[in-house]
């Protein structure tokens, strides 16, 4: 009963510390997206490279497939597009990319200059699309199933790290099931 | 000189409204609604600034959103769940009471319950332990004494 009183607040601390261990290291500008594990909310879109076609999510029905938002404007883009552009390179998965809000001109010229990783890239000039994804700081990528299902979803840039250790694998699950 | 004159004249009308006015004011009463119902969404750009007061773009293109569905007569509430369709209950500054906001809601009741359970227990414990203590016979007898006994500092004054 005496050993209680001094295990007791220790054991409170101990609880303490885990409970801000854990919410000390959450990210808070990383929302959970409720849209994980529903169907990719539907779309068609001109492309970027050729504004008289258009892209629908139907069109990629059948296949995994990443959704990568950009835009010329973005300074992380930056950061993550090397990282893109060496995916494409390995032809693992095709990436499509949403052009959100951008101009076609300084989109078309930024790909020129950094490299298009893209299979095609869509053009989101008022960013309607981008909100239906909930699309709220740009790049976001998404992991989209064979049913056309969102599997995951990355908030700011795609670093080699986030590449291996959780899209690459689960894009190898999903193109085996 | 005289033709200067009439080239400025021209470009006059044009300076007069450089700017086109942002369409607030066409409709007040919803744009009254919008702003209410704005306050208590969270813009996701500025986490600590309401839907309403933010001037992030993506504050901006929502409240247009917000504002075009509700020209198309759709509820509070619907707008409500649609934007939580997009971003998940984040958006709303007031939480739902569903099961994974139960410990939310109701964790901070149940630790003043337990605070108080202990604090029962801890000042029933005490007590038991600071009873008064019995006196035997004797000792009644010598305390009796005692406090009849002239108060010696009394009488010394």
């Amino acid at each position: 009963m005496k050993s209680l009183r001094f295990i007791l607040p220790l054991l409170v601390f101990v609880v303490l510390l885990m409970f801000l261990w854990v919410g000390l290291s959450l990210n808070p500008r990383e929302v959970p997206s409720p849209l994980v594990g529903k169907p990719a909310p539907a779309f068609q879109l001109a492309r970027l490279d050729d504004p008289a076609k258009t892209l629908a999510d139907k069109d990629l029905r059948g296949q995994v497939w990443l959704l990568n938002v950009w835009a010329s404007w973005c300074v992380s883009c930056m950061e993550e597009h090397p990282v893109l552009v060496e995916l494409s390179k390995q032809g693992v998965v095709p990436v499509y990319g949403l052009n959100y809000k951008d101009q076609p001109a300084a989109a078309q010229q930024w790909l020129a200059r950094n490299g298009d990783p893209y299979t095609l890239s869509m053009v989101d000039p008022d960013g309607k699309v981008g909100i239906d994804y909930g699309v709220y700081g740009v790049p976001e990528t998404y992991v989209i199933d064979k049913a056309g299902v969102i599997r995951y979803k990355q908030i700011g840039p795609v670093t080699p790290k986030v590449l291996s250790e959780h899209i690459l694998p689960l894009v190898k699950r999903l193109q085996a099931s | 000189m005289r033709w200067l004159f009439a080239l400025m004249l021209c470009w006059l009308p044009a300076l007069g409204c450089a700017k086109e006015a942002p369409p607030v004011a066409d409709d007040p009463v919803l744009e009254q609604r919008l702003m209410r119902l704005a306050k208590e969404l969270r813009c996701l750009v500025c986490q600590n600034e309401s839907l309403a007061d933010s001037h992030a773009e993506l504050a901006t293109d929502l409240r247009d959103q917000i504002r075009d569905q509700m020209r198309a007569g759709r509820s509070d509430e619907q707008i409500k769940s649609w934007l939580t369709q997009r971003y998940g209950d984040f958006v709303l500054y007031r939480t739902p009471v569903k099961a994974t906001t139960a410990m939310l809601w109701f964790g901070p009741f149940a630790l003043l319950l337990a605070g108080l359970a202990g604090l029962v227990f801890y000042l029933r414990r005490r007590r038991a332990r600071v009873s008064e203590p019995r006196l035997t016979p004797e000792e009644r007898t010598r305390a009796r004494a005692l406090l009849q006994e002239p108060d010696p500092d009394a009488a010394g004054r």
